[in-house]
């Protein structure tokens, strides 16, 4: 397991360290350590909120919350959005991208059932390209392990999370296509699409 | 790579290769899964969902002692020693300690059970995957992994090992076991049948990348999603 004093340290220096240097940091200066404590303090937040027994919507807001601390959203939104979001305008762009984090929250928040009384093991880390893949086994009660990678960079400043990699299966991958077909089934209509989302 | 021929991307510029030039009748045949998951496997599932687990594992564990056999035979064709010896002193143990197969005794000693089939075998030979193709049944597959799995149902070498009672249930073990595995994954495979824009397309991609990932066909890092790759124009979103 992850040393958490020791990473929650190294986390505060890097988020307090642009208040200091006011330069943008640069790639790869995220390490292992960094992105590891990241996976544990989400996963420690998710866990508080399954742990509140709160009713379904409000976790659902607090799902959403965690989103936009811990999660890259104007990355994943570009992604997600792909070729589709080159005619799109700003006020749309930005429309979407809040959108895309509560349909996300309400998608994977609802079946949070499925993870009490689960746990993730953080096995390691390496580097990719420039991002730090960590690697985690999830311990379900319902089914056997899974291994589950995150993916974690630094591209807004700090540390944060843009990919998720589930036995293999790349979830921004399937969420570009989602979110193609979803367009598809509205004429292309990425206003009636925010509007669906939200 | 084993993937050997490779058509157009579907959707857009992702790093999935997608083989896929029966699409017509692969909506199709999965349009029909689709409407036999509705009337038969979703209904089991619900039902197999509310039983506690004490009673469906021996069930689970059955049809699963019985499928060892095969994947024995697989393993010596791969040249995957540990994993034939695994699976073969599983089905040694299970078959006798355990009951007949109904236990999982050499699981609690961590002999974990080495899943493999025809269709790795075929790999390990350098077979590559073909045409993505969705079989009527059994669902999303494809070219060797099909003949894979025609190759193990026509060769069963639990013909000549099994018991009686594995002879006699084991097939009906096996189709029980189906719908206990869409109970388990209830919410999951509703998610993608049923709450998906295009289930086809979002079962294919899932089920590509879960055999890529079976097999250890790692997609190249080059191919990998990347924030500082500056291929999206993020401004806008921020």
């Amino acid at each position: 397991m992850t040393d958490l004093t020791f990473t929650r340290r190294r986390i505060m220096a890097l988020t307090t360290a642009p208040l200091i240097a006011a330069v943008p940091m640069p790639a790869l200066a995220l390490t292992g350590a960094q992105a590891e404590g990241l996976v544990t303090r989400a996963v420690d937040e998710i866990n508080g909120v399954i742990a509140s027994g709160a009713a379904l919507p409000s976790m659902i807001g607090s799902f959403k919350g965690i989103f936009d601390r811990y999660a890259d959203t104007a990355y994943l939104a570009a992604y997600a959005l792909g070729n589709d979001g080159r005619s799109a305008s700003d006020a749309q762009k930005r429309a979407f991208a809040d959108a895309f984090g509560f349909y996300l929250a309400n998608k994977y928040g609802r079946r949070f059932n499925e993870f009490v009384g689960g746990q993730i093991q953080v096995q390691g880390s390496r580097a990719v390209n420039s991002y730090i893949e960590v690697q985690t086994r999830a311990i379900l009660p319902s089914e056997g392990p899974l291994q589950v990678d995150f993916h974690v960079s630094d591209r807004p400043g700090r540390p944060v999370f843009f990919n998720l990699i589930v036995e293999g299966i790349n979830m921004l991958l399937a969420e570009r296509a989602e979110i193609g077909a979803m367009l598809d089934a509205r004429g292309g209509n990425l206003d009636a699409l925010i509007r669906d989302l939200t | 790579m084993a993937i050997g021929s490779v058509a157009a991307c579907t959707t857009g510029d992702t790093s999935l290769t997608v083989n896929d030039p029966y699409e017509a009748t692969n909506r199709q045949i999965h349009a029909f899964n689709k409407g036999l998951d509705q009337i038969a496997l979703r209904p089991a599932g619900r039902v197999s969902g509310s039983i506690p687990d004490e009673y469906t594992q021996p069930i689970t564990n059955f049809a699963d002692n019985v499928g060892l056999p095969s994947a024995v035979a697989n393993g010596l064709l791969q040249a995957d020693i540990g994993g034939a010896a695994t699976n073969t002193m599983r089905f040694l143990i299970n078959t006798t300690v355990g009951i007949g197969g109904l236990f999982d005794p050499a699981g609690a000693i961590g002999l974990t059970e080495q899943k493999t089939d025809f269709g790795e075998t075929l790999h390990v030979w350098g077979v590559g995957e073909g045409a993505y193709i969705e079989l009527p049944l059994l669902g999303p597959s494809n070219q060797r992994d099909a003949v894979g799995e025609l190759v193990d149902l026509l060769f069963d070498p639990l013909d000549q090992v099994g018991t009686a009672p594995q002879l006699d249930y084991g097939t009906f073990t096996r189709a029980a076991d189906l719908g206990l595995t869409r109970g388990d994954l209830f919410d999951t495979i509703d998610g993608v049948l049923y709450d998906s824009a295009d289930s086809y397309e979002q079962a294919r991609l899932i089920a590509l990348q879960r055999r890529r990932f079976e097999l250890g066909q790692e997609a190249p890092a080059d191919d990998a999603i990347d924030p500082f790759a500056g291929d999206l124009n993020l401004e806008g979103f921020e």
